[in-house]
């Protein structure tokens, strides 16, 4: 696939009267199998595909009184917009005792940060060693990491929360003492960096194992040790890989639910935007109005990402797909 | 109000502390591993840059990942051995032949769904003018959570007892349709299981629909104008040339979506909670675990997905290694 490659920016090359006859044809060739039935297709499809979000938008725009009575697309007709919603959503106290969504969200982005950040180190460290300080046995550890994808993530649920609460021992044998971090997050944290880093060093080292070699063996000549060839060579070189896994990954932990809840321990202190709002899908039940405000607010920065940096997010999409 | 902030403040201010904390460990690690010379040089970069890793990753999958098939021989408080009898328990109770055989209908019809919208808005759009606009709008869903998700499509589902007034717009549509009183979709078992697979498709199609885009437009445009002098009309030209020529993608897209499908957690817990008929295996496995305690019942589950798992993910790994090195 095409994921790990660097952008290539082609300039506009003038074509000759030949070559842009060729290519007016060759368009023409494209062209020739659309029909207006195939582009009405695709709008039907691209109105159904929008329809669901843009009910969920207007939703949370409208007064209780408007989204208990009748169905949202009657709004078109009387227009009558409202952020109550989104003030009694985000601050009010009245859902349950946990309060409004906006502690939560700010639990979303200090899990998110350092659970991007992070992974970004450690990964672009391990992916450059396996890629250019090259040792007997470095091609086996490179394999091993790209074998543990196939490792679903459900699989180490019980044993690190049973580390994190417990230590590990063997029989009356301590290995690591308790950890007592279970339910904090750094236990969401240490969990999100473990489980990216087979995608993240198999895609960095694939991208800077494809760097020139030149480049680094001037870098050497010059007498720059391994240290300083990562530092000031390697790295700033590998930016688009690292930014194409850091906008995947941040993405990935705003958006889940399973390794918060399981290692956040249902505690409203570190509890994401996703874990709550599951709870009040369940609780909240049938105030429509208040829980698309919710969904909104939990949709709107992966959303501005998407829109911002969409390149970027397909490629590390592309590539990064088996993880979970 | 106030403490509210106090408090968001204090969060943020300990995660900064914390990235800082990190960031000035890197550096001093750095800068030390920078001083050595000499033969001591290359040792010290392999320790001080492989080694956090390695560590991580002994510590975070592959001890657990052993630990928990260890696990899966021990019964619920994980004081004793009791051989198979998890599995036999994850095969034959009466409650998991029903998990098991939807998880399997999730794993057909879901990939299918959405590779099969994917694959139709990719053709299509492959020969229109203006692509990005429906490309974008359809990709949008995959940046949402499946949490943002479930709650965009319970809020469709939702139905009013029949006399009142829909504002879900399932029931709302049918209505007009002419079924005059709809049933309560979520409850009405087989098909609410098929409506949470609608979730999923409607997530998934952008991703089928990107990845698939991409390689149609890797078809040389050579060989649709040779197809169309041999006179490949529309439909013909997309199943005897360009099916074939992206047969590859084809595959790894389904397979991608599969192991998502198979893993899917968040769909179900939000919308029904596994409640009347819902239950697939990574939310069941979950509910075994965290919430009756029965760790061994759990991680029996949890082995089960991985061996199901593993081979759609070995294949795509491999794919994507192999064309890696054919490019």
């Amino acid at each position: 696939m095409t994921t790990t490659t660097p952008p290539i920016a082609t300039a506009p090359v003038p074509l000759t009267g030949a070559e842009a006859a060729r290519v007016s044809d060759v368009k023409k060739v494209r062209r020739a199998f659309s029909s207006p039935i195939a582009s009405l297709l695709v709008v039907i499809l691209t109105v159904l595909w929008t329809v669901p979000t843009f009910g969920l938008l207007v939703t949370s725009l409208r007064t209780k009184a408007d989204a208990n009575s009748n169905g949202w697309w009657t709004f078109l007709a009387h227009p009558h917009v409202t952020l109550a919603n989104y003030n009694s959503i985000l601050f009010s106290n009245s859902f349950g005792g946990g309060g409004g969504l906006f502690p939560y969200m700010v639990n979303s982005l200090a899990i998110c940060i350092p659970a991007t950040l992070i992974p970004i180190a450690i990964a672009s460290m391990a992916a450059y060693v396996l890629a250019w300080v090259r040792f007997k046995g470095s091609d086996f550890i490179f394999f091993v990491i790209f074998a543990l994808q196939v490792v679903p993530l459900q699989m180490s649920l019980v044993p690190l929360l049973q580390l994190y609460s417990g230590g590990a021992h063997i029989g009356s044998f301590t290995i690591l003492p308790k950890l007592h971090i279970a339910g904090t997050y750094t236990a969401i944290w240490l969990s999100h960096t473990m489980f990216s880093l087979p995608l993240a060093v198999f895609l960095l080292h694939n991208f800077m194992s494809q760097l020139p070699s030149s480049v680094i063996e001037a870098a050497r000549v010059d007498g720059a040790g391994p240290m300083r060839i990562f530092r000031s060579v390697v790295l700033p070189l590998a930016t688009p890989a690292i930014a194409s896994f850091g906008i995947f990954q941040f993405i990935w932990v705003w958006n889940d639910l399973l390794v918060a809840l399981t290692f956040g321990g249902g505690s409203p202190k570190v509890q994401p935007l996703t874990a709550r709002l599951s709870q009040l899908t369940g609780s909240l039940g049938s105030k429509w109005e208040l829980l698309t405000a919710g969904g909104f607010i939990s949709i709107v920065i992966p959303m501005i990402v998407f829109f911002a940096l969409q390149r970027y997010f397909v490629r590390g999409l592309l590539a990064g797909s088996v993880k979970g | 109000m106030a403490s509210t902030l106090s408090d968001s403040l204090s969060k943020l201010f300990g995660v900064i502390e914390a990235v800082g904390g990190f960031v000035a460990i890197v550096l001093i690690i750095f800068f030390v591993a920078g001083r050595a010379t000499g033969r001591l040089q290359r040792p010290l970069t392999v320790l001080v840059c492989l080694g956090p890793a390695l560590v991580l990753l002994l510590i975070g999958l592959v001890v657990p990942a052993i630990r928990t098939m260890y696990l899966s021989f021990l019964n619920s408080d994980s004081k004793k051995v009791i051989g198979f009898r998890n599995f036999w328990w994850v095969f034959t109770d009466p409650n998991n032949r029903g998990v098991l055989i939807r998880t399997g209908e999730w794993l057909i019809i879901a990939p299918l769904f959405a590779t099969g919208f994917g694959l139709l808005v990719a053709v299509l759009v492959d020969r229109m003018k203006h692509q990005s606009i429906p490309k974008s709008l359809i990709f949008l869903p995959t940046a949402i959570s499946f949490v943002g998700a479930s709650i965009i499509w319970k809020f469709i589902y939702t139905t009013r007892a029949s006399g009142q007034q829909q504002i879900g717009l399932l029931s709302a549509v049918v209505i007009k349709l002419g079924w005059s009183h709809p049933p309560n979709w979520l409850l009405s078992i087989p098909l609410n299981t098929f409506l949470l697979m609608v979730i999923m498709i409607w997530i998934q199609t952008g991703f089928a629909m990107v990845v698939l885009a991409a390689a149609l437009k890797g078809i040389p445009d050579e060989i649709l104008e040779a197809a169309r002098m041999d006179g490949a009309g529309g439909f013909k030209l997309f199943r005897s040339v360009q099916i074939p020529m992206i047969r590859g993608t084809l595959i790894v897209v389904i397979t991608t979506i599969m192991i998502a499908t198979l893993k899917v957690f968040d769909i179900v817990r939000t919308v029904t909670g596994g409640n009347f008929n819902t239950q697939v295996l990574s939310n069941k496995m979950y509910s075994e675990t965290f919430v009756n305690f029965e760790t061994g019942r759990g991680s029996a589950l949890a082995v089960v997905l991985f061996l199901a798992v593993m081979p759609l993910v070995a294949y795509n790994v491999l794919q994507m290694k192999r064309e890696r090195a054919t490019r």
